[in-house]
């Protein structure tokens, strides 16, 4: 994530545009929430084990530092071996490493967000070594050139028709339909030749337990176990805060995240290992545990509750912003309302400034969050961080030129006396005269509110507004 | 009971009709209203957009301007949920900038007292037939800030119930966001507009005349767009439908 990208609103401009991706966006989230939204309503203990994941996750990250020694002292027990690493560039340097010392060129990987957030398949393919995404999504989106839109599912965004397309043009297959059940096949041949050769696995974690050293792999299609058990060396790569303190932690989570994700009551494939056993799987472990901003995010008291996030991507969802947009508009590996909140904090308020005005505070995601982050609370904390930036950046004249900050200095002010406020209502109902002259206004000249007359007219203001009412009518009682 | 309205400086600016309804209906329930004059803003625009610290004097201002009342009534959602929910926050902001604890204080006492106008009659005055009769066909839009801050419930929807004439259509996708977000309609312009395009829809699909919501600022966007379409829809505040009566029908 280095350079100016575009901004949110520029972004979801063009995307908005593509009638295709409006309507596979629409459909699939619609499909998905509808999922959720019956498999949790049938748990009577719903908001308790919500209210339990939260717990936990805050204790976590207050001992954090604790529970990471424990797990790397857990680890090292089973015959792994932990790594720590700052960041994007100290893991990617690390996992090529140990790459590169078995003489291997090639990698299967297991879909991991974490390893797009420090771009390791770049920084493999730097070092000549190629990555194999295995998760049919992934492989879609690889094969295409493309980038991830969803956590849960990278190629939302695409419908079947297109992911034949994709296929028939990079596959080796010459007839092929749009039936899933012909395209997963296509792929399945493809990936068996991969899993088989590849002498290195690469995975994600979604939990990993400090008490025992095991870690998880959550997934649906089997791949994920094909990467974590038949290459002989094994890396994992994950977030410091992904840390869970013991095995029976996973009680609660292992019920939160598949309902909360895929809408489904149990997860399909659940890989649990722990170290390394002779004649079994790998027979070498590495675990990388990464920083990279983690620990930044955790001295802010409000904004540290977004290391809560276990991506299940409810929030995604469910957002009316993100089920519109899709998530390439949000320029960051982490799309959506978590992705508004996440990304500013790891790349820096000033990198993504856009992103914690990409929503309504409509609050959506608060209510199916299943840790309980209060999105919309980190969204305008995040906010009232972009503006401090920009004051601190532009002092004096340029802070009032910016059209913004000008406007809401002028209305604090304006607010803040009785008769200012009055004054300026008068004001207005003069000002709005030429073009108001009859019915409502369908034109502002440009500027900052222009965008609003693009589709919606604009109500004139009254000739009298509810104070002056008011008086009058206390005036008149007041006689009688 | 000392009521209060909190008119919102948008609603006494722009809907003024909205505030002439809520004192019309309160008086013909039995309640005195006052109205405090030196009320201006709430300061949720400066709050939301990021403004918090210039939002500190209109929080000192609000509390000073509505302490000593039994309640606090405003038809307005979203800044009902501002005071109650976010007055706290900028309490702390207040502690942690200026190490002025005062404002935290006054915002205990104050902020419980606030209501939105159908938690109010429901809630608090256990009222659901206010006696309004209003012979239209009407859809409800729930705002979020109602819906999901406030959690006021079915209570707008056991008013509208208990109207005589009322015709109450269901609002298919009725909780999902209209779009405006106070400034997000005006920075994200173009996502406001696709999912207002949704929301019309909606609305359309219900044949209703009249779309009603708890908030002027989501239906002055909703509206907007009615009224730019030439649709033949408008939109029309809960609070003047519940004013309405036989001998008084004119909104």
């Amino acid at each position: 994530m280095s350079g100016p990208s575009p901004s949110f609103p520029e972004s979801a401009r063009v995307a908005l545009a593509n009638t295709q991706l409006r309507r596979n966006m629409g459909y699939a989230t619609q499909t998905i929430r509808a999922k959720r939204a019956l498999v949790v309503d049938e748990l009577p203990d719903w908001e308790e084990l919500r209210e339990t994941g939260r717990a936990i996750k805050e204790s976590v990250l207050r001992h954090l530092d604790e529970h990471l020694e424990a797990l790397e002292q857990s680890v090292t027990r089973a015959g792994g071996q932990v790594h720590w690493a700052r960041d994007a560039d100290e893991a990617n340097r690390i996992i090529a490493g140990i790459v590169s010392g078995h003489g291997a060129t090639e990698i299967a990987k297991v879909k991991s967000i974490t390893s797009d957030e420090i771009k390791l398949n770049e920084a493999l393919a730097a070092r000549g070594i190629e990555a194999i995404e295995t998760d049919l999504a992934e492989l879609i989106i690889q094969l295409d050139g493309d980038e991830s839109s969803h956590f849960l599912v990278p190629a939302i965004h695409r419908n079947r028709a297109e992911i034949r397309e994709i296929f028939l043009e990079h596959l080796d297959v010459d007839e092929l339909s749009d039936d899933p059940r012909e395209l997963a096949e296509a792929a399945r041949l493809h990936l068996r030749e991969k899993f088989l050769s590849a002498r290195v696995g690469v995975s994600g974690a979604n939990f990993a337990i400090a008490e025992t050293g095991s870690v998880l792999v959550v997934e649906s299609e089997g791949n994920g176990r094909m990467c974590t058990t038949l290459p002989p060396v094994l890396i994992s790569l994950m977030g410091i805060e992904k840390v869970l303190p013991t095995f029976q932690d996973l009680e609660v989570f292992l019920q939160l995240l598949p309902r909360s994700s895929t809408g489904e009551r149990m997860n399909p494939y659940t890989s649990v290992w722990t170290g390394t056993s002779e004649g079994d799987g790998p027979q070498e472990f590495h675990l990388v545990l990464l920083d990279n901003g983690r620990t930044a995010v955790l001295r802010d008291e409000i904004g540290r509750q977004t290391l809560n996030c276990i991506r299940c991507s409810a929030c995604l969802n469910v957002c009316p912003v993100y089920s519109r947009t899709g998530g390439h508009a949000y320029n960051s590996v982490y799309p959506g309302p978590i992705g508004a909140i996440l990304t500013p904090q790891l790349v820096g308020i000033h990198a993504a400034e856009s992103l914690p005005y990409a929503s309504t505070l409509c609050g959506a995601c608060y209510e199916v969050c299943p840790v309980k982050i209060n999105i919309p609370e980190v969204l305008v904390h995040l906010r009232g961080k972009v503006v401090r930036h920009k004051q601190a950046e532009h002092s004096g004249w340029r802070a009032r030129l910016d059209p913004e900050a000008a406007a809401m200095a002028a209305m604090a002010r304006v607010f803040s006396s009785r008769a200012r406020y009055e004054r300026a209502q008068r004001l207005a109902r003069l000002g709005q005269a030429p073009l108001a002259r009859r019915g409502p206004i369908s034109h502002l000249p440009g500027g900052l509110m222009s965008g609003w007359t693009a589709m919606r007219d604009l109500k004139a203001l009254p000739q009298r507004t509810f104070r002056e009412w008011w008086v009058e009518r206390d005036g008149s009682r007041a006689d009688a | 009971m000392r009521v209060a309205l909190f008119i919102t400086c948008f609603n006494d600016t722009l809907f003024p009709d909205t505030g002439r309804a809520v004192v019309r209906l309160l008086e013909r329930l039995g309640h005195e209203v006052e109205f405090p004059l030196d009320q201006t803003c709430c300061g949720q625009m400066h709050f939301n957009t990021g403004y918090q610290v210039e939002a500190i004097p209109l929080a000192r201002r609000f509390v000073r301007t509505f302490a000593g009342y039994d309640a606090i009534v405003s038809p307005s959602g979203s800044c009902a949920a501002m005071v109650r929910d976010y007055y706290g926050r900028l309490g702390e902001i207040a502690v942690e900038e200026q190490g002025d604890t005062a404002l935290a204080e006054q915002v205990a006492q104050v902020a419980p007292r606030v209501f939105e106008l159908s938690e109010l009659l429901v809630g608090q005055l256990g009222v659901e037939d206010v006696g309004a009769y209003y012979p239209h066909r009407v859809t409800y839009h729930p705002t979020c800030h109602s819906l999901r801050l406030l959690k006021v419930g079915e209570a707008p929807l056991k008013l509208l119930r208990a109207v005589r004439g009322i015709d109450l259509v269901e609002l298919p996708e009725a909780e999902e966001c209209c779009g405006f977000g106070g400034t997000f309609a005006i920075k994200n312009a173009d996502t406001s507009m696709a999912m207002l395009s949704d929301k019309l829809r909606h609305v359309l699909d219900t044949r209703a005349e009249v779309c009603t919501a708890g908030d002027n600022s989501c239906l002055m966007h909703i509206g907007g767009a009615l009224s730019r379409q030439r649709s033949g829809v408008r939109t029309v505040h809960l609070a003047e439908i519940l004013a309405a009566t036989e001998d008084d029908a004119r909104v």
